[in-house]
C-alpha cells in the first residue's frame, strides 16, 4: 500500500528515506492490482511516470528542494495536460491529445508533481454518481457494487484505495464533496475564481470550480496552496492575495461557532447520516466550538434554479463540440448540419445531450426571462441566506448528501432521483463560497459518511484548520477498504 | 407546462442533436419530469431582486494591446478531424 498522505510522502522524500521512483512504483503497483476492479483511472503511462520520477530524484539529488518534487499525483480527466489524452470521460474527446496544459497542470508541473494517470469522471462532469461515462462506471472501493459518487469520483475512488495520496477534482455542484463523502476522503471546493478554470474542460463557467481531494485536512491544504493562484488567462480567476492554506491547521477551536441549518436536517436525510453529522457536531463542542441554530430558507430552491443555470451554461460551452477542430467527428456523409448533428448525437452520452436540450430551450426566445432570469434571481436569494446565516456564526456544518452511496444502476431509471442528491451541496456553488466534505463514520451497510463544512468566502484557511483539529482527534479518514 | 413531443425534436434542433423517435420519447418523458421540479422556482416572488448572474463581481481586465500567446497553429490542428493547406475541412456549403 502507498504510503499513506502526501505529507508523509514530502517529509520522508525530503529526509531521504524514500525516492519518488520508488513511491511512483508502490502507486503503479496499487494500480496495477486494483485497476481493472475499480475503473478509477482512464489512462496509466507507467513508463512516462517513472521516467518523470527518476528525474525528479536527479534534481533532488542535484539540490531542489521543491517540496512536492517526486510526488506522484492523479489528475481528473478534465485538465488538460500537454502530451496526455484529456477526455473528459466522453465519446467525444477520446481521440484528443491535449496540445497544452491547463493553468492547475501547469502548476502542479512546477510544484514537481509526478503524474501517475488521469482519473474517470462523469461525462463532461456531468453526473453524481460516475455512471455517466463513455468508459464505464467507476465502482466505490467500500463497496464494489457501490457508486463513488460523482463527477470527480475516479479522483476519490483512486485516492481511497492508495492509487496516489492526492488528485485533482472539480466541483460545479457538489463533484469534489460528494464523492469524498462517498468514498471516505477530505476534499475542498475553494471559493469561486481562486483556482484558475483555464485549461480546465467547461461545463457550467460561473459554478465550475477546481480543488484537491486527499485522504486529510492537511494534504488539501498543501495541494491547494499549489492550485490555487491568480491567471490572467482566466478572465474569472481573481486578483486575490497568495494565501498559505496550511497558517490555521494548528488553530484552536474554542470560541469558534457553528451555524447548523435546520433545513439541513429535515425530511430526507437518512437517520444514520444524521446520528454521524450529529456525533461529529458533538465532537466539535467537546473541542471548544458553540452551536448556533440557523436557517437558510431557500435551500429546496437550489436545486431547481442549479438545474437551469448549469444545463444553460453547458449548452453554451458544449456547442464548441463540433467535429471541427478537435475531437470525435461522425463518419457519415452529409452537409454541413447533417456533420454538426450526427457527430454530437454521436459523441454525447444521455445525461450530457439531456442537459444541453434543457440548456437550449430555457434560453430560446419566449422561456429565458420565465427560467434563466428567474433562476439567476433564485441564485441572489440563496446567496443572501448564506451572507445572513455568516453573520451569526463562522462556518456552516450540515451533511454533504441525504443518502450515503447507492448500488450501481439502482438509480439509471429516475435521473430527478440522482439530482435530489445534490440538496445540500448545490448552494454552495450557486454562492460561489467554499465548502468541504469531511470523513466523520460509517453508516451500517460500510459506506462512508461525509460531513460539510461550509466557509464564508476565501475561508479556505479556517475550514481546512477546523476540519484538521477534528481529524486530530478522530482517525475515520486513516481508515482504508480491503481491496 | 409539458413538453410535446415536436418540442423535444425542436429543442433537439436547437441543440444541434439528432434524435431517434425512441429518444424523442425518453427524453419527452425525462426533460418533463426535470421541468416539473424546475416549475417549483417559477413561483417565487422575485420581484426587486437583482439577477446574479456570476458567483462573484468580476469584470474583465484590461490588458495592453499585445500579442501575448506564440502561434501554435500546428500543433492546434495536429488534433482536427481534417485539415488541408492550414484550414479546417468541412463538407461543402456553397455549392
Amino acid at each position: 500500500m502507498v504510503m499513506n498522505t502526501l505529507k508523509q510522502q514530502i517529509d520522508a522524500l525530503a529526509a531521504g528515506t524514500t525516492t519518488s521512483v520508488a513511491l511512483v512504483s508502490e502507486c503503479l503497483k496499487q494500480i496495477a492490482a486494483h485497476n481493472s476492479q475499480l475503473n478509477a483511472l482512464i489512462t496509466v503511462d507507467a513508463d512516462k511516470a517513472l521516467a518523470v520520477a527518476a528525474a525528479a530524484d536527479a534534481a533532488r539529488a542535484a539540490g531542489d528542494t521543491r517540496a512536492m518534487l517526486g510526488v506522484p499525483l492523479i489528475h481528473k480527466d478534465i485538465f488538460c495536460h500537454e502530451g496526455w489524452k484529456t477526455s473528459c470521460g466522453s465519446k467525444m474527446l477520446d481521440n484528443f491529445i491535449a496540445p497544452y496544459s491547463s493553468q492547475v497542470a501547469e502548476n502542479c508541473d512546477a510544484a514537481g508533481f509526478v503524474v501517475v494517470g488521469r482519473a474517470n469522471m462523469d461525462e463532461f462532469a456531468m453526473g453524481s454518481a460516475n455512471e455517466n461515462s463513455f468508459y464505464g462506471p467507476v465502482k466505490n472501493p467500500w463497496n464494489t457494487k457501490a457508486v463513488p459518487g460523482g463527477s470527480s469520483g475516479g479522483s476519490a475512488a483512486a485516492v481511497a484505495a492508495g492509487f496516489a495520496a492526492v488528485a485533482t477534482g472539480t466541483d460545479t455542484g457538489g463533484s469534489i464533496r460528494q464523492p469524498a463523502a462517498f468514498c471516505g476522503i477530505t476534499g475542498i471546493k475553494p471559493t469561486y475564481g481562486i483556482v484558475s478554470r483555464f485549461g480546465m474542460v467547461a461545463f457550467a463557467s460561473s459554478l465550475d470550480q477546481g480543488g484537491p481531494m486527499a485522504k486529510t485536512a492537511e494534504d488539501c491544504a498543501l495541494m491547494l496552496n499549489v492550485m490555487a493562484g491568480f491567471d490572467e488567462r482566466d478572465s474569472t480567476s481573481l486578483e486575490h492575495a497568495k494565501e498559505d492554506y496550511t497558517r490555521d491547521l494548528n488553530a484552536p477551536l474554542a470560541g469558534l461557532k457553528i451555524g447548523l441549518p435546520r433545513e439541513y436536517f429535515a425530511e430526507g436525510l437518512d437517520a444514520e447520516v444524521a446520528a454521524a453529522i450529529k456525533a461529529a457536531v458533538e465532537q466539535y463542542k467537546a473541542l471548544g466550538a458553540t452551536i448556533v441554530d440557523i436557517s437558510l430558507p431557500n435551500t429546496k430552491l437550489a436545486i431547481p434554479s442549479y438545474y437551469v443555470i448549469a444545463p444553460a451554461e453547458a449548452s453554451s460551452n458544449l456547442s464548441r463540440f463540433d467535429g471541427v477542430r478537435y475531437g470525435h467527428r461522425t463518419a457519415k456523409t452529409g452537409n454541413l448540419d447533417d456533420m454538426y448533428e450526427q457527430t454530437r448525437s454521436e459523441g454525447f452520452g444521455a445525461e450530457v445531450k439531456r442537459r444541453i436540450m434543457t440548456g437550449a430551450y430555457v434560453l430560446s426566445h419566449g422561456y429565458y426571462d420565465a427560467y434563466y432570469i428567474q433562476a439567476q434571481k433564485i441564485r441572489r436569494l440563496i446567496a443572501n441566506d448564506f451572507q445572513a446565516a455568516f453573520e451569526q456564526c463562522d462556518v456552516i456544518m450540515g451533511p454533504v448528501t441525504p443518502t450515503t452511496a447507492w448500488n450501481i444502476g439502482e438509480k439509471n431509471a429516475d435521473p430527478i432521483a440522482v439530482y435530489l442528491e445534490d440538496i445540500y451541496t448545490l448552494g454552495v456553488n450557486l454562492a460561489g463560497l467554499p465548502g468541504m466534505s469531511v470523513p466523520v463514520g460509517f453508516a451500517s451497510n460500510g459506506h462512508p459518511i461525509g460531513l460539510q463544512i461550509i466557509g464564508n468566502y476565501f475561508a479556505e484557511a479556517k475550514m481546512l484548520g477546523v476540519a484538521h483539529q477534528y481529524q486530530q482527534v478522530t482517525d475515520w479518514h486513516s481508515r482504508a477498504p480491503q481491496l | 407546462m409539458s413538453l410535446s413531443q415536436d418540442d423535444v425534436r425542436r429543442i433537439a434542433r436547437l441543440a444541434r442533436i439528432a434524435v431517434s423517435d425512441d429518444e424523442v420519447q425518453e427524453s419527452q418523458s425525462q426533460l418533463n419530469q426535470l421541468f416539473a421540479l424546475i416549475e417549483e422556482m417559477r413561483a417565487v416572488n422575485t420581484d426587486g431582486i437583482e439577477p446574479m448572474a456570476h458567483a462573484q463581481d468580476v469584470m474583465l481586465r484590461l490588458r495592453e494591446d499585445v500579442a501575448t500567446a506564440p502561434n501554435r497553429r500546428d500543433a492546434f490542428q495536429a488534433v482536427a478531424p481534417s485539415v488541408e493547406n492550414g484550414l479546417y475541412l468541412v463538407p461543402k456549403v456553397i455549392e
